[in-house]
């Protein structure tokens, strides 16, 4: 059924779930939602699977028009979200009737703010996921940004008994500098003089930044003398910090799935929902860690939604069908 | 700390990080037939049974990218897996490459690049498209874009550097040519290689199963149509 009708579609904004998994080798990047821990947030907060698609908004916010009673979050960045111009707060649970007005605002920080609805935005899996990939233009809405005018419908799902929060202090805060942890590698033996300065100076993320790569500018990288410009074409993964001929480093995201220039060092998984929330203009610094240190955040992440998922399970769900 | 492993007793394999869930395990340094086959044995096997903790296994020229779970194995572990496979690489079963005829309609509008890529070694385009439908050529990987097939095997008199400023729109199914490789552009995208020719098929495919034709390690040739044939054989593939 038709939910929801955009009204106003943002900047740039598309359907994404966890993503589209199993086909790198055929070339198909995962896609999905840059900042995983939002996006599965906020689908706790209504209800939801973890994995149910969402709109992700690139910086300015969409305004939709509600068609049929449902539950909305919203999560990542910091968008004012008003309910017919009334103001109303995110990382919440929001009940929406038909004839209401949802209007989100551009981002004060961080740069993508996830929405979710009650039983996922409905469209169709198109090689096991609904995140739109542009370049292919599959998944999502035909595989393109939304647009004025598209409907959205929701699967099935319940509403919610009592309303979901999660508390302020574990909402992360998009802060100046963006501090990103990473490991060496894989290429980090084409470089001297060019680690010193990745962990060292600060970065700005470039008005070019997109879900391909958040392009930084600063010190120049430069290789160490006599390694060539580029690589034999290899796989990689979101996080790798590529370092094209210019010496300007890239931070590989979700779509694209290789690349023929070295790789410096790589953003671990558990920052990379900072990467995600790095806007243009935000300065960024790296700091160098290990693979058990990651391993370690990476599993006080998990904890940090587990205890999310049972705060809410004990307050029970919803009886009310959408 | 990643890096070429300098401990292992067989100086073919080695292994680089790639940050907290992925590493890259290499079986040689260049372009390399022989390499390729062991990459493409090493993810048949892993395919046929992923150890642990492994969530996918990605083929390249001569490396392949294991995606791991950090919470369940480790970077350790794997180097083990992968030692041990490396000693009983000989007995992998890799499936049989299958050959694939890709036609093009070579030049005009089709392939802007022909002419430059010609002149650049003194041929005729007759000539180019002589040399370039002449050989069988290898699928070292998938990537860039989906179904984009990076190909070895490009006749040496081919050879041509990418054009110094990328192009923003490469029309879909573009076959092309940078440095020692050829290959097709599947979707319409950026790409900065030399434009020679254009096939009519569709090469991804995301309702098709497979969603694209080829796989690492198959084998294209290369045949010369006309025009008319080229409009014939898009029709019957995009009606």
């Amino acid at each position: 059924m038709n939910t929801l009708l955009v009204i106003e579609p943002g900047a740039f904004t598309t359907v994404q779930d966890l993503g589209r998994f199993g086909y790198r080798h055929l070339g198909v990047p995962p896609s999905g939602a840059l900042d995983e821990f939002a996006c599965r947030t906020a689908n706790l907060l209504v209800g939801n699977a973890p994995g149910h698609a969402v709109l992700e908004m690139t910086l300015a916010g969409v305004v939709l028009a509600v068609l049929a009673p449902v539950d909305v979050a919203l999560t990542g960045a910091d968008m004012p979200v008003r309910v017919n111009r009334q103001p109303v707060d995110n990382w919440c649970s929001i009940r929406l009737a038909p004839g209401d007005l949802l209007r989100i605002e551009p981002a004060r920080s961080g740069c993508r703010g996830y929405l979710a609805v009650t039983g996922g935005i409905d469209v169709p899996p198109v090689m096991g996921s609904r995140s739109t990939n542009t370049m292919a233009a599959m998944g999502g809405l035909e595989g393109r940004p939304l647009k004025k005018g598209d409907l959205l419908a929701c699967g099935a799902g319940s509403l919610l008994e009592r309303p979901r929060k999660v508390p302020p202090a574990m909402r992360p805060r998009y802060t100046q500098p963006v501090v990103l942890r990473a490991i060496p590698g894989p290429q980090d033996d084409f470089f001297t003089e060019g680690l010193q300065r990745l962990f060292t100076r600060p970065f700005t993320v470039s008005a070019r930044a997109d879900r391909m790569g958040c392009r930084l500018e600063g010190p120049q990288i430069p290789l160490r003398r006599a390694m060539p410009e580029s690589i034999i074409s290899e796989p990689i993964l979101p996080g790798g910090i590529q370092i094209p001929a210019d010496g300007q480093p890239i931070i590989l995201l979700n779509e694209q799935t290789a690349g023929g220039y070295a790789k410096i060092a790589t953003v671990i998984s558990a920052d990379l929902p900072a990467v995600a929330q790095a806007a243009a203009g935000d300065t960024v610094v790296f700091r160098q860690t290990d693979p058990r240190i990651a391993r370690d955040l990476r599993r006080e992440n998990e904890l940090r939604l587990a205890r999310l998922r049972e705060m809410f399970s004990k307050k029970g769900r919803g009886k009310g069908s959408v | 700390m990643a890096g070429n492993d300098e401990h292992t007793q067989r100086p073919t394999i080695g292994f680089r990080i790639m940050g907290d869930r992925g590493l890259l395990v290499e079986y040689g340094h260049t372009i390399d037939e022989a390499v390729n086959h062991k990459v493409r044995s090493v993810a048949a096997a892993v395919a046929a049974k992923p150890p642990q903790g492994v969530l996918e296994a990605v083929p390249a020229y001569r490396s392949l990218l294991v995606i791991y779970d950090p919470l369940t194995t480790g970077i350790r572990r794997l180097q083990d897996y992968f030692r041990r496979l490396e000693k009983r690489i000989d007995r992998i079963a890799v499936p049989p490459p299958q050959t694939l005829d890709i036609p093009v309609c070579y030049g005009g509008d089709f392939g802007p690049d022909l002419d430059f890529v010609a002149r650049s070694h003194d041929l005729t385009p007759q000539e180019v498209i002589a040399l370039h439908t002449a050989r069988t050529y290898t699928v070292c990987m998938i990537g860039f874009s989906p179904g984009f097939p990076f190909l070895g095997g490009l006749a040496p008199e081919l050879s041509t550097p990418r054009l110094k400023t990328p192009r923003t729109r490469v029309p879909r199914g573009s076959v092309a040519i940078a440095n020692s490789q050829t290959g097709i552009y599947p979707l319409e995208s950026p790409g900065g290689w030399q434009l020679i020719g254009r096939t009519p098929l569709k090469l991804f495919d995301p309702f098709a199963e497979p969603p694209v034709p080829y796989r690492t390690g198959d084998r294209i040739r290369f045949t010369s149509i006309t025009d008319r044939e080229y409009r014939r054989l898009r029709q019957e593939q995009f009606s």
